[in-house]
C-alpha cells in the first residue's frame, strides 16, 4: 500500500522479505544439513551446505543408539491424551464460564485469570511434592494431570463462545435441546477454529516440552524424545550428525501439524492479540 | 442418598437448577485446575515462610527465607541479569516483529510461505534450537564467527563462553524465537487500520514516515501493549531456552531467577529458598503487570 507505483521500492521489498526469511531460516537449514553429515565434516569452513557424501545412516543411527522408538511411542501418547482432555473439558468449563448463570462464576473466572499469569516456575516444586505424595513422580499419569488443566485453553474456548449470539441458544432451548445438547451440537460445530488453534497449541506445547519430563521422568521407559535429544550430548564429546539428525525428526511432527492447520493457527494466535 | 436427591430435584428453584447446570460444565476442569495448580500456588507462597528439605519435619521460618536469598549475591545478580535479558528482549522482539509486521502488510506474492517460514521458529522444540545455536555460536569454529571474520571482525566474540556475551547471545537467539508469533499479533493489528485514514492521508501530502508516525503507530497501540505486556511476561520468566543452553553459565553469569528457584528446589533441595524467590519473581510479574495496565490507558489512544 506504501509507495504502489514504485516499482524500486517493491522491489526493495522483496529483497528485504527474502534476505530476513533466509536469516531466520539459517539456522534450520544448517541442522538438516549437518545432520547428513559427520561430525568432523560439521565446522568445515566455508560451509558446505550439500554435504559431498551424505550420511543418510544418521538417521537409521539414532534409533540403535537410545530407544528412540520408545520415547517417539511416549511422546506421541502423552500428547495425544493431553490434547484430548485438555481440549474436552475446557471447552465444557469455557461453556460454564461464557453462557450459564450460575453463583460465583465471576470470582471463579477471576481466579482463573489470575493463575494463568502465575509462571509455572512459581509452583512447579510445590507441584513436584504434590505429586511425589500421591506416587505419581516418574509415571505418565502424573505428567498428564500436571498438563491437562491449564487456564489458557479455558480462556481461549470462553473468546469462542462469547462471540456466539445468545438468541441462537434461545431458540435451541425452546426446541428442547438441553444446555449439554447446545455444548455439543451447536457450540462446537461453530467453534472450529479455535478449537484447531488450541489443538496446535496444545500439541506443540506437550510434544516440545523439556523441563517437564526432564522433571518427572527418570525411568528410560518413561522418557520422552525431547529428553532423547539430550542423549546425544555428552560432557565433552557430542556427535553433531546424529544430535543433528534426531533434532530433525523431532521437528517433523510439529512442522507438519503446523503446515495443515497453519491458517487457523495464524487466525488464532492474531485473535489472542486483539481481544487480549 | 437416592430419596434425597430425588427429593431435592422436585423442590429445586430454577437458580438452583442453572446454578448446578453452570457447575457441571466446570466441574472437571475445576477439580483438576484446583488440585494440580491452585493447591500448589498456595502451597508455594506457604513454603517460601518455612524451612523444608522435603523430608524432614517443615518448620516455621518467618522472613529468613527471604533475608537469605537477598544475602546471596548469586540471586541479587540473577534479578539484574533477567532484567539485563528482558529490557532487550523486548526491545529488539518488538523492533523486529513491528518491522516483519510492516513488510509482509504490503500486497506482495508468496505472502503466506513469508508468513510461515518466519513463524516456524516459534513452533520449534527448544532442545532443537538450543543445539543448534549453542554449535552455531561456538566460539572457535562456528558458523557465526566464521561470518563474523570473513566480514573483517578480527576478534569476534565468545558468545556463550564469555561471562560479556553470553546473555548478548541469548538474546540473539530469543528474539530470533519471538520475533514470527509478534510479528502475527502486529500484522493483525495493521490490518485493523482503516484504510480510508492512509487515503486521507495522502490527500494531504504525508509520506512514508509522517504516515506511520501519526496514523500508523497510534493505531497499532493496542497491538504494542499485548506484544510488549506478553514479552516482558515471558521474558522474565524464561526458563528452559538458558537452562538448555548455559545452565546458568559461565559461573553464574546468565543465572536467571527462574533457573536460581530450580537450582534451589532440585539440586539443594532448599525448598524454602526456592519458594521465596519464586514469590519475588511472581511480585515481579504481577508488579509489572499491573503497571502496563496502568500505563495502557494512557498510552493506547483510543
Amino acid at each position: 500500500m506504501v509507495k504502489k507505483k514504485n516499482p524500486v521500492g517493491r522491489v526493495l521489498i522483496y529483497v528485504l522479505l527474502i534476505g530476513l526469511t533466509v536469516i531466520t531460516l539459517t539456522p534450520l537449514i544448517w541442522m538438516l544439513s549437518s545432520s547428513l553429515k559427520i561430525d568432523s565434516e560439521v565446522f568445515t569452513v566455508p560451509i558446505k551446505w550439500i554435504p559431498d557424501d551424505p550420511q543418510w545412516s544418521n538417521y537409521t543411527k539414532v534409533w540403535e543408539k537410545i530407544p528412540l522408538l520408545t520415547f517417539t511411542w511416549n511422546s506421541v501418547k502423552l500428547t495425544v491424551i493431553i490434547t484430548i482432555i485438555q481440549v474436552i473439558t475446557s471447552s465444557f468449563a469455557a461453556y460454564g464460564f461464557a453462557k450459564c448463570k450460575f453463583k460465583g462464576r465471576n470470582l471463579l473466572f477471576l481466579l482463573y485469570v489470575a493463575t494463568m499469569s502465575i509462571p509455572w516456575q512459581v509452583y512447579m516444586l510445590p507441584q513436584y511434592s504434590l505429586m511425589n505424595t500421591f506416587g505419581l513422580v516418574d509415571t505418565h499419569l502424573g505428567y498428564i494431570l500436571m498438563q491437562s488443566f491449564n487456564a489458557f485453553g479455558v480462556f481461549l474456548m470462553r473468546q469462542a463462545f462469547i462471540s456466539i449470539p445468545d438468541e441462537l441458544l434461545e431458540a435451541a432451548r425452546i426446541d428442547g435441546l438441553s444446555e449439554y445438547g447446545i455444548y455439543a451440537k451447536i457450540m462446537l460445530p461453530l467453534s472450529k477454529a479455535s478449537i484447531t488453534t488450541l489443538v496446535i497449541f496444545t500439541f506443540v506445547t506437550i510434544w516440545n516440552d523439556y523441563m517437564g519430563p526432564m522433571i518427572y521422568f527418570n525411568t528410560e521407559t518413561n522418557k520422552t524424545i525431547q529428553l532423547g535429544i539430550r542423549m546425544f550430548i555428552g560432557q565433552y564429546s557430542t556427535e553433531y550428525g546424529l544430535v543433528m539428525a534426531v533434532s530433525v525428526l523431532a521437528l517433523l511432527p510439529v512442522l507438519i501439524i503446523f503446515l495443515i492447520g497453519q491458517k487457523q493457527f495464524v487466525q488464532g494466535v492474531a485473535s489472542s492479540g486483539i481481544k487480549g | 442418598m437416592k430419596d434425597k436427591t430425588n427429593k431435592k430435584k422436585k423442590g429445586m428453584t430454577l437458580a438452583m437448577r442453572q446454578n448446578l447446570v453452570g457447575y457441571s460444565f466446570i466441574l472437571p476442569n475445576f477439580i483438576g485446575f484446583f488440585i494440580f495448580i491452585f493447591i500448589p500456588v498456595i502451597f508455594s507462597l506457604v513454603l517460601s515462610f518455612s524451612h523444608w528439605d522435603g523430608f524432614t519435619e517443615m518448620e516455621f521460618a518467618g522472613f529468613e527465607n527471604f533475608v537469605d536469598i537477598f544475602k546471596d549475591s548469586v540471586f541479587v545478580d540473577s534479578i539484574w541479569q533477567t532484567a539485563y535479558f528482558s529490557i532487550f528482549t523486548v526491545l529488539f522482539s518488538m523492533l523486529a516483529s513491528l518491522g516483519l509486521a510492516l513488510l509482509l502488510n504490503q500486497k506482495i506474492k508468496a505472502r503466506g510461505f513469508f508468513r510461515c517460514a518466519l513463524f516456524f521458529p516459534y513452533v520449534a522444540s527448544v532442545v532443537a534450537i538450543s543445539v543448534v545455536w549453542n554449535a552455531m555460536l561456538q566460539p572457535d569454529y562456528g558458523p557465526v564467527n566464521e561470518f563474523l571474520k570473513f566480514v573483517g571482525i578480527s576478534n569476534p566474540p565468545g558468545w556463550l563462553a564469555s561471562t560479556d556475551w553470553v546473555i548478548p547471545g541469548l538474546i540473539i537467539v530469543n528474539v530470533w524465537r519471538n520475533m514470527g508469533y509478534f510479528m502475527i499479533i502486529y500484522l493483525a493489528g495493521l490490518q485493523n487500520i482503516d484504510q480510508s485514514l492512509y487515503e486521507a492521508a495522502e490527500i494531504d501530502g504525508a509520506k512514508g514516515w509522517a504516515r506511520f508516525r501519526k496514523i500508523t503507530w497510534p493505531l497499532l497501540s493496542p497491538s504494542t501493549f499485548f506484544v510488549v505486556m506478553m514479552l516482558i511476561i515471558n521474558s522474565f520468566k524464561v526458563f528452559d531456552l538458558v537452562y538448555l543452553m548455559t545452565n546458568g553459565g559461565p559461573g553464574t553469569s546468565s543465572t536467571m531467577i527462574s533457573q536460581y528457584i530450580y537450582n534451589q528446589a532440585f539440586i539443594s533441595w532448599d525448598y524454602g529458598k526456592s519458594s521465596a524467590a519464586a514469590m519475588i519473581l511472581f511480585i515481579i510479574v504481577a508488579l509489572l503487570t499491573v503497571f502496563q495496565f496502568k500505563a495502557e490507558k494512557k498510552v493506547v489512544n483510543y
